[in-house]
């Protein structure tokens, strides 16, 4: 099943004289325009979404990026930056029309300043791979998305990539301190610095989560934390998930802020136990992952008043890990629940809405009834500290008809994150994936917003184009197929 | 203390229109408390002080909504009766300050180095651009990556991009004990020391050193904070809460000057510039004060050198020059995005910056 863009881009110069003005600014290995060679290009980790870009380029050093985004400014020719391709949305999906340009090359750790708590970047360097060099002075990168092995450091600024811990520590935008990025027309510019604050407008929290639609991304100078003294993690069982839900508010709301604070559904207990024998409780309807740090005093404490919290909220087992042998195995089954899921089904699609915590039990009950309308089962893993579901769709894509009910229910299930005050993406981005959810989220007027400021870096539009903020006759073409109570979304606009 | 409930958004937006509509600039104006900091700009004003009341705050939530009219100290005494607070701690200047202008000028408070800025809570805003539209940006959820960052691009844009209305901010829980540590010790002992204890795992939440002392507060669980006074020792000092307070609404009598005062924000670990006056220094050395009458083009050009900026916090003459002037490809970003959002220019005109 294939998605095509829906943008025509019309350059000047046709693929013969294309590949050798490339061929005059990467060695011949370094641009790929067989399609056999293209092909591994063709899709990010939401594999539901492929289509072959025009031809790869792999540059490896900052001035052949520049000769690259100049030529394709000159051209109009539009150019779509990749980093792991480990994204869920279809962000780093390829242009037909353009090029995809891979910064896999870029994966050289600058510098880590142990003083100042930093390590300098390039953009390409897996996210795991910094805290792996700080090790050495106790110091690691908090942000910590669950492909944390595989995903690189720009694909995370690109997405604002969040992770288990982002409750306490929060996500990539807190935990950056300076970027290098190249604009379309090559030119290189310096955001932040080495204070804590920059003059003029917030142009790092601006990039931070822009999908690459801004600019490309070549260095990245993140804050690196020192390691916490002591960690431990509580896993507690409950036979209702709404008492599940419940607990998680009752901690937020007794001061403490764990550093993560994780909720796995029944199915998702299951699918982790058959697939890594983490011991979770098979029979509870839910159970939570409470991981506290700090300093020994205070986690001791800490341990203490969240082990009462959890047995005032009727959890029917709490157990605090032993020792870090059996944390590790807590923690076990819950990243590896979205591989296991893969074990129980043939294919899943992974949702990522927020919503305020507050409706976290109202919200699971709405998913259950909709899961039963839709006649598709849904596992939920999610990061119940903020507010961050990941429900995960189970369906069968040679089944007929599946994936467009899987993308159904998935669509459902964001508009209900909206109607309770929510968000469509909490960390994933909106890519290819949500752009019709977008049109639910944000009003003409807004988005005619986003499209400005895009054109204020990107007037031609060549920057991944067609991704992350819809047009508004996108939206009309949505809208018009979801007429609530007979007002029709975008009534402005012409209809055809 | 009564929180109003006022929402004059509409009448605002249809302001906002008339200014258009005769292509007259605006001052965006509130309490007034922060008048003295950016450039001098002229206008009619835009006062957006009625525009008051708490939107939605559950504490267990860990998030406020208000109007950006509401007085600031209305929402922290609001927090703090439910043992919440502010993370970055922002400095009110006056009673008048409100949310709006806390969160236009992105200023923050002796806890910024080690818990984040304004900017880092800031979770959504509602503003009024300059095509008098009232836009929605972010919300209230802690994680939300749908569309550009708005809301944060507003925040420290002194009202050049547009009218905040609403803004929605992360808030965390007080801590359970504070205590204020002194230190007898030279400068260059102090800068050496905060970078020491920087890449320990301390409870430290403010730092400040002015005359030959080291002040340092921990904040956090009780037996935390009694651990960390063990390691890293100095005398406790009573008054902790009023001397930050008087260092963080400068009140403290360094600030008691009629020279110019320049804030310097640099590499915590930056060694002591040579600028005349007085300094006193914060954040672990990431920001200093200055009280000096070198000219401001010699201080930018010193903390340039060093890879940070400068900008004249306070002076009695006309402020002509206030922020660290911006490199030409990023002057024109700035100039662009103001055209993106207030393309008739009626916003607060040349307060950041003369270009725009």
């Amino acid at each position: 099943m294939s998605h095509s863009s829906v943008d025509h881009h019309c350059s000047s110069i046709n693929h013969q004289q294309l590949l050798s003005r490339l061929l005059k600014i990467l060695p011949v290995g370094s641009v790929l325009h067989e399609s056999e060679d293209l092909r591994p290009y063709e899709c990010d980790a939401l594999a539901a979404y492929r289509q072959l870009p025009l031809m790869v380029v792999l540059p490896d050093s900052v001035e052949q990026v520049q000769q690259i985004l100049r030529l394709c400014h000159e051209i109009n020719l539009p150019v779509v930056a990749r980093g792991a391709g480990t994204g869920l949305s279809g962000g780093a999906l390829p242009n037909t029309q353009g090029l995809l340009l891979s910064m896999a090359k870029f994966k050289n750790i600058l510098a880590v300043d142990q003083h100042l708590c930093l390590a300098r970047v390039q953009p390409g360097v897996r996210n795991l791979a910094i805290s792996q060099a700080a090790e050495q002075y106790d110091l690691y990168y908090a942000p910590d998305p669950s492909s944390q092995i595989a995903c690189t450091i720009g694909g995370n600024v690109a997405e604002n990539s969040g992770g288990v811990h982002c409750l306490k520590y929060g996500l990539t935008v807190h935990n950056i301190q300076q970027l290098k990025i190249l604009t379309i027309e090559g030119e290189l510019i310096t955001i932040g610095g080495s204070g804590l604050d920059s003059p003029g407008y917030d142009l790092l929290a601006l990039m931070t989560g822009s999908e690459g639609m801004l600019g490309i991304i070549i260095e990245v100078t993140v804050k690196l934390l020192v390691k916490p003294e002591c960690v431990q993690t509580l896993l507690a069982a409950f036979d209702n998930i709404a008492k599940a839900a419940n607990a998680v508010a009752d901690i937020i709301a007794a001061g403490i802020i764990p550093a993560g604070l994780e909720m796995m559904d029944k199915l998702a207990i299951q699918a982790a136990e058959d697939f890594v024998h983490a011991g979770y409780p098979r029979e509870a309807e839910a159970i939570l992952l409470c991981e506290l740090d700090g300093t020994e005093a205070e986690v001791h404490a800490h341990i203490q008043a969240v082990h009462a919290l959890l047995n005032k909220s009727s959890a029917t087992e709490v157990r605090i890990a032993k020792d870090e042998q059996e944390r590790v195995r807590f923690w076990k089954g819950r990243k590896n629940a979205f591989p296991a899921v893969g074990k129980i089904s043939p294919d899943y699609y992974c949702m990522d809405g927020t919503i305020p915590r507050q409706r976290l039990a109202q919200v699971l009950q709405s998913m259950s009834e909709m899961s039963h309308d839709y006649g598709l089962a849904i596992a939920n893993v999610f990061h119940a500290g903020d507010g961050n579901l990941h429900p995960l769709i189970l369906y069968d894509a040679n089944k007929p008809g599946e994936l467009q009910r899987a993308e159904a229910l998935g669509g459902k299930i964001l508009e209900l994150c909206v109607a309770v005050g929510g968000t469509i993406t909490g960390e994933h981005g909106v890519g290819m994936e949500k752009l019709n959810q977008m049109c639910v989220q944000f009003s003409a007027a807004e988005l005619t917003q986003f499209h400005a400021l895009k054109a204020a870096f990107d007037p031609k539009g060549l920057l991944n184009p067609g991704k992350a903020i819809p047009t508004l006759h996108r939206c009309a073409e949505f809208g018009a197929m979801h007429v609530h109570h007979g007002d029709l979304a975008f009534p402005e606009l012409e209809r055809f | 203390m009564p929180i109003f409930d006022s929402d004059i958004s509409r009448q605002l937006q249809s302001d906002v229109k008339q200014a258009l509509a005769t292509n007259s600039p605006l001052i965006i104006k509130a309490g007034g408390s922060k008048d003295f900091y950016g450039r001098t700009t002229t206008g009619s004003e835009l006062n957006i002080s009625a525009h008051q009341g708490i939107i939605n705050y559950h504490p267990s939530e860990l998030v406020i909504t208000a109007r950006a009219g509401t007085p600031l100290k209305c929402i922290e005494q609001l927090l703090s009766e439910n043992q919440q607070m502010l993370a970055f701690e922002p400095p009110a200047f006056a009673d008048s300050a409100t949310l709006g202008g806390t969160i236009a000028c992105n200023l923050s408070g002796p806890r910024r180095a080690y818990s984040g800025a304004a900017r880092d809570y800031v979770l959504g805003t509602k503003i009024i651009n300059g095509k008098a539209e009232i836009l929605s940006f972010g919300g209230e959820v802690m994680k939300n990556v749908a569309g550009y960052d708005v809301s944060r691009l507003m925040t420290g844009a002194l009202g050049t991009l547009g009218v905040l209305l609403e803004v929605s901010l992360k808030v965390v829980p007080i801590p359970d004990a504070e205590i204020t540590l002194v230190h007898s010790i030279h400068l260059s002992d102090a800068l050496a020391k905060l970078q020491q204890w920087t890449t320990l795992p301390l409870p430290i939440s403010a730092s400040c050193f002015y005359q030959d002392q080291l002040y340092i507060r921990l904040s956090g669980a009780e037996p935390a904070i009694r651990a960390a006074q063990q390691s890293i020792g100095g005398d406790p000092l009573k008054q902790g809460n009023a001397f930050w307070h008087s260092i963080k609404e400068q009140r403290h009598h360094f600030f008691d000057t009629n020279k110019p005062l320049s804030r310097l924000s640099l590499a915590a670990n930056t060694q002591a510039l040579s600028l005349g006056g007085d300094t006193l220094y914060e954040w672990g050395g990431a920001l200093r004060w200055l009280v000096s009458d070198t000219p401001l083009e010699n201080i930018q050009s010193a903390s340039q050198a060093n890879a940070g900026h400068a900008c004249l916090f306070r002076c009695t003459a006309t402020r002509d020059t206030v922020f660290q002037p911006l490199a030409k490809p990023l002057l024109q970003r700035h100039r662009q995005l103001k055209q993106a959002f207030d393309p008739q220019g009626i916003f607060n005109i040349g307060r950041l910056y003369p270009e725009f």
